[in-house]
């Protein structure tokens, strides 16, 4: 027993750098944030050090709630969009056989690995006006002219699902694997198509997974402005743009303000998931 | 239904699962009612069968009949014949209720029958009150029940059933034995029922099927293939035996003959016909064999009592024919204490209960 004491103790020593991250660069950095957002513009150091609620009552401004709106709309189509791509590809995946299963695996993780800035360089080259698909597309004879590709609302989500695919793929093929495959059987056994199979029994049972990659893909899709910039060509204002573009002309309190309010979405869609999972108790393991 | 055509017949199956064939030809009446077992060691092939019956896996070759129509090609939802599995392979996001419902809610029975089949169901398993349980709270003999509950709810004409108390305890294990058998009796429902435990073939079923390697060994009731092995390995599965190998010495009348091993004359009993000379297994029950101070069932052999042990009110004896034959010898212990270890003793057996099989060294159980 005393042993189990010292080994608590060395434990609670070795979670201490822990400890400290979460102090510097989440509470500390959150409180700062915070903080900025709830004071007036100032001169010396940008801000006046004075409380106010000016800012956020800035935010209800159609300018600002468009961007927002902008933001929010562009991570559900994503979220949707991975959701019903990398479901599909995860079950299918899980379903392989297991060297087959390492080399699809293989295949997802390395381009995830490479930065993501010179893939979407990439696909910057890839989409061109005169770029390879289009020369492809009009050696083939398909269009006469070069297509519009880059720059477009498309470029967009292609550019976010290509990103974020694999964080919606990997926990639905994770929960796939997990399933007994015994009870599709079993449900096809006592009478259901095998739609109707994966509609009642697939799909409830791999719900926690299906949910966890909702979150992980819709969370980062309201952060990633930088791809709008690069393959949409700025014209739509995210509300990542817009936090640069208030930081690039020192107003912090607002630039704050906003961010403020992009933690307390992210927060909301959190909370969210772990009410749904707590009531049907199938995200338990979540 | 007439009584040509069987209640299902499997036909030339065959499975290969690319890694060598796992069924080899196999054919198999069964008729309506009957309490059938598919016996062998595992990897016999035996739960390939079961699936390619329910329709979860096709075979490569062969064809299934049921009910006088072929099935080979329907898909599992549309057979009428249900499975319990050997995981149980209960709904674990639905309660007992829900699970035993699914297949009702799936043919869109009313949901007044559905409730009143449901609640029938878990009564027969005796489950009243756990409806709204989920399976994770429920006992694996609990849960072995739902999973039966579920399947018998649906009236299929055929229950097929793998290995159902594989995982349950040995008190469990035979409650649920009775409990299995009288349900069928009950219900009517033609089983087919999966085992590697002969114990359990023997005390359950009307016919049993050994199989060995994807292919049949022997058909016939648990008398039949416990008092007559048709192989080796027929014998050696099913209960113990004293296998001993010789060769067929004089053959007399009405399948009698005498078999030499280790230069021991044996009498024995064949209903397939032997010429001297071939190789053969004597498998001789230990519960079959008598000794005493009188020749035994009119034979003249002699033996010497190398070793007794008692174990449960069953004497066990070892006792050697000749130089260097020994047998083991199993009595109830009351009738024969007065013996010891070193007594000469006469031994016997009645000649319909020492069958021989065909030598063959490659067939032997285990």
């Amino acid at each position: 027993m005393t042993t189990d004491k010292k080994d608590s103790r060395f434990f609670r020593f070795l979670k201490l750098p822990m400890y400290l991250w979460t102090l510097v660069f989440v509470f500390v950095s959150l409180t700062y944030v915070i903080g900025l957002s709830f004071m007036g513009r100032g001169e010396l150091i940008g801000v006046d050090g004075l409380f106010t609620l000016a800012n956020y009552a800035r935010l209800r401004e159609p300018q600002y709630l468009k961007v927002l709106l902008n933001s929010l709309k562009l991570a559900a189509l994503t979220t949707v969009l991975c959701l019903s791509i990398g479901y599909p590809f995860g079950y299918l995946m899980a379903r392989l056989k297991p060297g087959a299963r390492t080399v699809v695996l293989m295949l997802l993780i390395v381009p995830f690995w490479t930065n993501s800035l010179i893939r979407i360089f990439g696909w910057r080259i890839l989409l061109m006006g005169n770029g390879p698909l289009n020369t492809f597309l009009q050696n083939l004879g398909l269009i006469e002219k070069p297509l519009k590709l880059l720059n477009t609302e498309g470029a967009v989500f292609l550019g976010m699902v290509y990103a974020l695919l694999p964080l919606m793929i990997m926990p639905s093929s994770n929960a796939v694997e997990k399933l007994d495959y015994s009870v599709v059987e079993a449900a096809r056994d006592l009478g259901a198509g095998p739609l109707k199979a994966f509609f009642t029994i697939t799909v409830p049972l791999t719900l926690p997974g299906l949910m966890a990659g909702c979150v992980l893909v819709f969370i980062p899709s309201m952060g990633l402005f930088f791809l709008n910039d690069m393959l949409g060509g700025g014209k739509t204002l995210l509300t990542g743009n817009l936090i640069q573009n208030l930081i690039n002309s020192r107003d912090l309190p607002m630039a704050s303000a906003l961010s403020a309010l992009m933690l307390l979405v992210t927060g909301a869609v959190i909370a969210l998931y772990r009410k749904v999972g707590g009531s049907s108790g199938q995200l338990s393991m979540f | 239904m007439s009584e040509q055509t069987p209640f299902l017949r499997l036909e030339n199956l065959s499975k290969d699962y690319g890694q060598g064939m796992v069924l080899h030809s196999l054919s198999l009446d069964v008729d309506a009612g009957e309490f059938l077992t598919l016996l062998g060691p595992s990897g016999c092939g035996k739960t390939t069968t079961l699936r390619i019956i329910a329709g979860l896996e096709d075979a490569t070759e062969g064809r299934v009949y049921l009910d006088g129509a072929d099935v080979t090609k329907l898909p599992p939802e549309k057979r009428n014949l249900n499975t319990v599995f050997q995981s149980y392979a209960l709904f674990p996001h639905m309660n007992v209720f829900q699970n035993v419902a699914y297949g009702l809610k799936i043919k869109k029975v009313p949901k007044a029958e559905i409730q009143q089949r449901v609640m029938e169901a878990l009564q027969l398993v005796q489950l009243t009150g756990y409806e709204k349980r989920m399976p994770s709270q429920l006992s694996g003999g609990q849960r072995q029940r739902v999973a039966i509950a579920r399947a018998v709810v649906l009236r299929p004409k055929v229950l097929l059933l793998d290995e159902p108390l594989g995982a349950l305890d040995l008190k469990l294990r035979q409650q649920m034995q009775q409990e299995l058998k009288r349900l069928q009796k009950q219900l009517g429902i033609t089983f087919i029922y999966i085992t590697h435990d002969q114990e359990e073939a023997l005390n359950m079923s009307s016919r049993i099927v050994i199989m060995r390697e994807g292919r049949v060994e022997q058909i016939g009731t648990p008398e039949e293939v416990y008092e007559h092995p048709a192989t080796l390995f027929a014998a050696g599965f099913i209960g113990q035996s004293n296998l001993i190998h010789g060769v067929v010495d004089k053959v007399g009348e009405d399948g009698q003959m005498t078999i030499l091993s280790e230069g021991v004359s044996l009498p024995a009993y064949a209903e397939k016909e032997y010429h001297p000379g071939d190789k053969v297994v004597l498998c001789l029950r230990p519960q079959r064999v008598r000794y005493g101070s009188e020749p035994q069932h009119g034979l003249d052999l002699q033996g010497l009592i190398l070793d007794k042990e008692y174990s449960g009110g069953m004497q066990h004896t070892h006792i050697r024919l000749g130089d260097t034959l020994d047998i083991r010898v199993m009595s109830q212990s009351s009738e024969l204490d007065s013996y010891q270890i070193g007594d000469k003793v006469h031994v016997g057996w009645s000649i319909r209960h020492a069958p021989v099989v065909p030598d063959n060294p490659a067939e032997e159980a285990q």
